[in-house]
């Protein structure tokens, strides 16, 4: 007797909760024998408000907790990515990898948030500076993150861009809303139940699926966005979003890089989406002996 | 009230000062300047000049070269050429010609501080202890980086941009310049700089103190104009870097106007710095750095302390203070070395100044101004503050860039956070408290790429210097400004 199999119905990821998406839209993904796989959120200008807001809400909570508390929480979601491990990979053979490409994708997945997992306590000792003032004051600079930021995340690749792009962006301690690949949006469903399991707060990342053309002007015009990341290679789209982006003054980073490849492991990419900080104080001084560093 | 009268500050001493001018016959300026293109002082293809004032006199110094299109595309082709040379040169020895432009301006300093403070307006004590000095270190510090940018940035080697075009503000022209120049050239890029239209002087004798070094030819270009000579430069497609200073409205119109280029850009914009005094601040230190804080170059600072925040328990004390130490500056010809306030650095700015404070009355807040005369002739401003200033007034939200300062009080520390951040901007701050714990839950918590706590307006070429927000991005000064002039 043949078993009816359960199908998954994907929905986006906004503050922690998986709508679908408030516009009712819907496109339907369809395999190379033109089956139709499931039918992915088309979603609106409206739920990338929604989930600014939840960046924007979950921005100062995530920014405060430890350094070290949040190198655990990236480190878990390596663990439940590792134990899932053989879900993606069908999902990704699903979308057309071969079975061994889908491997090779789901591994360096892992280990890319593992690497980033490390970099949480330690790029701010890496990238800080007390600085030598000829003054007597004590003058120290140090990154702190630069806040929400909305990305449009690689389009050929269904789970590592989407690592690749939210692993630096919260190892520093920001918040994001992030639009998946349209032509493979399968594992960023299945990405966000990971993160939804593995002690991260909600709404520090929020993914949404659907057209980079329609909402990437509404991502890169939104007023309190701080910064954008963008890995695609439209040359329209990066000429509107940096145009709107001077509207306040947000930072915008293109990426070029083939995802795979292992320059995407480097903690430039989490200083990039950081803001320097200089503090000073004055030294005390007694007598007419200087203090100084 | 009997109490507050008896600590009074005593006016009736000798506060009579004998006028002590700087002397200015030793210093020489042309009656007309070239543009700096290749090496040497050549005529505008524009066949343009326009005169440069002294706003204190309002008397002409100077006619200046305007240049046009054709001239920025003239010095650009000279930094482009000049750029393969340079950028090969040992680091060792770019250094060197760095740190020979730091010395030459050190024997200078005295010329250049007295023609800063004539064609600026600033007080003469400022650009003498302040402005020089501190270009000077400026190049100083990073001659020293040229040979060692590989320790700057672990595990990368860093590349020069290419030519970088850099557009300076009027209130720091020669500082800025040296912000922009010194890491541009340790990092092995050429640069075409224009200074600001009314304040074009002092980029013009680092000119000549360039020629004088030997510099290459074309590494260091100087050409003079408004803002159409900006957007020449701003638009030039052979142009690989953008760097400016100034406000945030042409910030965003640059950061617009080259959205379909891989140029790349930093900003360092406006600023509305909330300058926060809490109950157990040591006072009298703290109305110190308020006063620093907003008429330090007669409040033409970006990053000046132009809120104040005071503790509704210490308010009237600290606002009495203030008062009273408003009454003790000196404002008037910025050539005497007794001067504390000089003159408002042109017309235009001026009446955008009283203009903000009308706005300011009519908000209903309440000002007071220092009852001391000022000079008939030139451009000058009283200093100014408006007590009962509240979050939504213009004084409070917008950047006035002049000797005026909004008041507000707080009660809570989670209030005045809220308040200090709740605006665009997000360049400095100032924290006045002798409580450790708190100083640092306050620097974590402002959205400001500065905070200096218990001091204000303190600078160094060490000091990384730049904004969040609608700030600007990018950083100027110490390790992390030379990331403007690399590919890492």
């Amino acid at each position: 007797m043949e078993r009816l199999e359960i199908q998954k119905t994907y929905k986006i990821f906004i503050g922690g909760q998986f709508p679908r998406t408030e516009s009712g839209r819907y496109y339907s993904l369809k395999n190379k024998k033109g089956e139709v796989l499931a039918n992915i959120c088309q979603s609106s200008r409206k739920d990338f408000r929604n989930a600014e807001v939840a960046a924007r809400s979950a921005q100062s909570g995530w920014s405060s907790r430890a350094a070290f508390n949040r190198a655990q929480i990236l480190y878990r979601v390596a663990e439940i990515l590792e134990g899932r491990k053989d879900q993606f990979i069908s999902e990704l053979i699903v979308q057309g990898s071969s079975s061994a490409a889908a491997r090779v994708e789901v591994e360096m997945a892992i280990d890319r948030m593992v690497y980033y997992s490390g970099w949480c306590d330690k790029f701010q000792q890496v990238f800080s500076a007390v600085n030598p003032v000829a003054s007597s004051h004590f003058n120290f600079s140090v990154p702190e993150p630069t806040g929400v930021v909305a990305v449009i995340a690689d389009e050929k690749s269904s789970l590592l861009g989407l690592v690749t792009a939210i692993a630096p962006i919260i190892a520093g301690g920001n918040t994001c809303v992030v639009l998946a690949s349209e032509s493979k949006p399968l594992c960023a469903v299945t990405f966000s139940e990971v993160l939804n399991t593995s002690d991260l707060p909600g709404g520090v990342v929020n993914i949404i699926t659907g057209s980079a053309q329609e909402l990437h002007t509404h991502f890169s015009s939104h007023m309190d966005v701080n910064a954008m990341v963008y890995y695609r290679d439209d040359k329209a789209q990066i000429k509107t979003i940096k145009e709107n982006a001077a509207l306040n003054v947000k930072r915008v980073f293109v990426y070029k890089e083939n995802i795979f490849s292992e320059d995407h492991a480097n903690p430039y990419y989490i200083t990039d989406l950081q803001e320097i900080k200089t503090t000073w104080h004055p030294i005390e001084n007694i007598g007419s002996a200087k203090a100084g560093y | 009230m009997s109490t507050t009268k008896e600590i009074k500050l005593n006016f009736n001493a000798a506060w009579e000062l004998a006028p002590a001018p700087e002397d200015t016959s030793h210093i020489s300026i042309k009656s007309q300047y070239d543009l700096f293109i290749n090496g040497e002082f050549v005529k505008p293809e524009s066949k343009k000049y326009f005169a440069t004032y002294n706003p204190a006199t309002e008397v002409k110094i100077a006619d200046v070269a305007e240049a046009n299109e054709k001239d920025v595309d003239k010095a650009v082709k000279a930094a482009r050429a000049a750029f393969g040379k340079w950028s090969k040169l040992s680091g060792k020895e770019r250094g060197k010609y760095i740190y020979r432009i730091a010395r030459l301006m050190q024997e200078r300093a005295r010329e250049f501080a007295v023609i800063e403070t004539m064609d600026g307006g600033k007080p003469i004590r400022e650009s003498r202890d302040i402005d020089v000095p501190l270009a000077a270190n400026h190049f100083f510090y990073y001659a020293g980086w040229a040979d060692k940018l590989e320790y700057a940035f672990p595990n990368r080697k860093p590349k020069p941009l290419g030519v970088a075009g850099q557009i300076i503000p009027w209130n720091f022209p020669l500082l800025m310049a040296a912000w922009k120049i010194a890491p541009a050239l340790a990092a092995g890029n050429t640069v075409v700089l224009k200074p600001a239209e009314t304040t074009p002087l002092t980029a013009l004798k680092l000119a000549e103190l360039i020629r004088d070094s030997g510099l290459p030819k074309g590494v260091v270009n100087i050409v003079t104009g408004a803002g159409k000579t900006g957007a020449a430069i701003v638009n030039h497609p052979d142009i690989n870097k953008i760097a400016f200073t100034g406000s945030t409205d042409v910030g965003k119109i640059i950061q617009k106007a080259i959205a379909g280029t891989d140029k790349k850009l930093t900003l360092e914009l406006g600023g509305k710095a909330a300058n926060i005094i809490f109950e157990d601040a040591p006072l009298d230190q703290a109305v110190e750095g308020v006063i620093n804080g907003i008429f330090f170059n007669q409040g033409h600072v970006c990053c000046a302390g132009s809120r104040l925040f005071v503790h509704e328990s210490v308010a009237d004390l600290v606002i009495r203070k203030l008062k009273d130490r408003m009454e003790t500056l000196r404002i008037g010809d910025p050539m005497d070395k007794n001067t504390d306030v000089g003159a408002i650095n042109s017309k235009e700015q001026l009446t955008k100044i009283n203009e903000y404070i009308t706005i300011g009355k009519n908000e209903g807040a309440e000002i007071y101004q220092s009852s001391c005369n000022i000079p008939k002739k030139g451009f000058f401003c009283k200093p100014t503050i408006f007590l009962n200033a509240s979050q939504s007034h213009r004084i409070v939200q917008e950047e006035i860039f002049g000797p005026v300062l909004a008041v507000q009080t707080f009660r809570t520390i989670e209030e005045v956070i809220e308040k200090a951040n709740n605006i665009p901007y997000g360049l400095s701050a100032g924290v006045w408290t002798d409580k450790g714990s708190k100083i640092f839950n306050l620097t974590t918590k402002l959205k400001a790429g500065v905070v200096w706590a218990n001091t204000y307006n303190k600078f160094d070429p060490v000091s990384p210097f730049g904004g969040f927000k609608e700030s600007g991005f990018g950083r100027e000064g110490g390790l992390h400004g030379l990331a403007a002039y690399l590919n890492i």
